[in-house]
């Protein structure tokens, strides 16, 4: 587990319900690990988790994600109604390009919204938000 | 043109698809009306402006976030044989229309009716869009809260104001405050897809923000660039007497207004309203005996990419890059024929991609394509003539009101905002998160 230094609890942020198909990710986040699917047949690597390969329709298998990726755009949210958010603006959303070649939604943490560029490179980080379910969120690399 | 199959029976009649009818239900606030209350009155007004007999209508259309096509098709007491009811968002009206061409031309429908209603202001009140309306309660397996209303309403998506108080920046934008009574917020719990965004306080302005963020960073967009189409969206609302908002504004205004998620602010981002309408879509044969001049179906096309904004594969590139040229081919035209076009304007930065997709200009110039007002009252390429969603009507889905618009400006009945000798006009619907594209290409003239 390598939480973000002085990280926060999840507090009352959405919790991933992890069913069969999504558990082993959600189960490697909260063990520090980022783990992708990627087809069998064509290698394609594939986000979020699904039960047959986007672009083959091959079988897939969990590989181990290298954690790294970089910032392909992002957002600076002020305004968020929702009590679980209401209180955390402004902070910013992205969404990460992995060097696997997928994308993932994610915040940035450990950095001031100023700051981030598209392009930056960025490292995973998890925040364990219940017992076996791991987030990943992202730090400056 | 593709010919036309022969109707059943074969009598040669002209099955050219046409929109004969058209009406408004009230708008934009109308806390006297339920949702199926707008589809009713949208419906009675489509078919007294045409004439053409509720018992002829044998197809019917309609989606929305909790509208499904048989429970209105009952409510309006409608039998038909011909049902449509996909739901793509605010893009579902446009591909209704796609669908209805098709019925009409193989005979499959005499005349379909395609009605949209929505009290979403007077019901959900001004958080639409950052903000959360479920009040579901947690339990294992929602998918309820996904940022914005998305997930288990998905129909709501097409909604996204961030506040009501856009109108004028004179008046400070109060701050949006949620109608319904306070209540200690709760932790959600998401399965599915929802469970790779939702944990991250993405809103829905703020998935069109990335896009913002990213066409800004490929092309050196600038704000005051996405403040243009705000800034003419109110020009035209301006001669719209049915606009929620009608003050003009500048650039300034708009990059004064408050940042809702970066790059845009308040006057970057539709309103929320109410509101209703419907279209009876019959032959051109039809069409001659009733009352208005029918607006001709020319061509229509459809398309998607994704329907979660992180699964979209290129955040500056929209569907409409494939179905616009596929609906203009159909109709035989190219972007140079049209004289007036009516976008969703669900944000500043959706017009300015489906400007680009739609091929009004290339990939990557729309930004100086909507400076200097031509998008605006007069301009070279007027859109959105009725003030569009960001300032004159926005109930959550609102496809249809683009095509209400368009046969609106091809009638010649456009009041103040009528482009001069319009003869071809198109509609392109978005829905989700700049996920599902339709475009249809309207004309005065029989094709």
């Amino acid at each position: 587990m390598t939480s973000p230094p002085g990280s926060e609890p999840w507090g009352i942020r959405p919790l991933p319900w992890p069913d069969a198909l999504s558990r082993p990710f959600f189960e490697a986040a909260a063990a520090g690990r980022l783990v992708l699917q990627r087809c069998t047949v064509c290698g394609e690597a594939v986000f979020y988790p699904r039960p047959y390969c986007t672009l083959c329709a091959g079988e897939l298998e969990w590989t181990e994600a290298s954690g790294s990726g970089t910032v392909y755009t992002f957002t600076v949210i002020h305004q968020n109604l929702s009590g679980a958010f209401s209180e955390r603006v402004p902070y910013v959303v992205a969404m990460i390009e992995l060097a696997e070649g997928v994308r993932m939604m994610g915040n940035l943490v450990e950095c001031p919204p100023r700051s981030v560029r598209i392009g930056m490179p960025v490292r995973a980080c998890f925040v364990e938000a219940a017992d076996g379910i791991g987030i990943p969120l992202w730090r400056p690399a | 043109m593709p010919s036309r199959p022969a109707p059943r029976g074969g009598l040669v009649a002209d099955r050219t698809p046409v929109i004969a009818g058209i009406g408004l239900s009230d708008l934009p606030v109308t806390p006297h009306l339920s949702a199926p209350g707008h589809h009713a009155l949208a419906m009675k007004r489509a078919l007294d402006d045409c004439g053409i007999a509720k018992a002829d209508i044998d197809g019917f259309m309609t989606a929305g976030a909790y509208d499904e096509a048989v429970v209105t098709a009952e409510y309006l007491g409608i039998r038909p044989r011909f049902i449509g009811g996909a739901m793509t968002g605010g893009s579902s009206f446009e591909l209704f229309t796609e669908q209805a061409m098709l019925a009409i031309e193989a005979g499959h429908a005499e005349a379909v009716l395609i009605t949209y209603g929505s009290n979403l202001l007077s019901q959900s009140g001004r958080t639409l869009g950052t903000g959360d309306i479920s009040s579901a309660p947690a339990k294992p397996g929602a998918s309820g809260a996904s940022p914005g209303p998305s997930g288990a309403s998905p129909g709501a998506s097409g909604a996204s104001g961030a506040s009501l108080d856009s109108g004028s920046p004179a008046a400070p934008a109060a701050p949006a405050e949620p109608t319904r009574p306070a209540r200690p917020p709760r932790q959600k719990v998401v399965s599915g897809p929802a469970a790779f965004e939702a944990p991250f306080g993405n809103t829905l302005v703020g998935s069109y923000a990335m896009a913002a963020t990213r066409h800004m960073h490929d092309f050196s967009t600038s704000p005051e660039q996405l403040a243009e189409i705000a800034v003419a969206v109110r020009a035209h609302a301006a001669m719209n007497p049915a606009a929620m908002h009608r003050d003009p504004i500048t650039v300034e205004d708009v990059l004064a207004s408050r940042m809702i998620a970066e790059p845009l602010h308040l006057l970057d981002c539709c309103l929320v309203t109410d509101g209703g309408g419907a279209l009876v879509i019959t032959t051109a044969e039809r069409a001659r005996d009733l009352r208005q001049p029918p607006a001709y179906l020319l061509g229509a096309a459809s398309a998607m990419t994704h329907w979660n904004v992180s699964q979209m594969p290129d955040f500056t590139t929209t569907a409409a890059a494939r179905c616009g040229p596929e609906a203009m081919a159909r109709a035989g035209i190219r972007p140079s024929d049209v004289d007036v076009v009516q976008l969703y304007d669900s944000f500043t930065i959706t017009v300015l991609l489906l400007l680009e997709d739609l091929g009004f200009c290339a990939k990557g110039e729309g930004g100086s394509f909507v400076t200097g007002g031509r998008i605006g009252p007069g301009g070279a390429l007027p859109v959105n003539t009725d003030g569009g969603g960001l300032s004159a009507c926005h109930p959550g889905m609102r496809g249809i009101f683009l095509l209400v618009e368009a046969v609106r400006q091809l009638r010649g009945q456009a009041g103040e905002a009528q482009v001069p000798d319009c003869q071809v006009a198109m509609a392109c619907g978005s829905g989700g998160w700049l996920s599902c594209m339709g475009a249809v290409v309207l004309g005065a003239q029989h094709p």
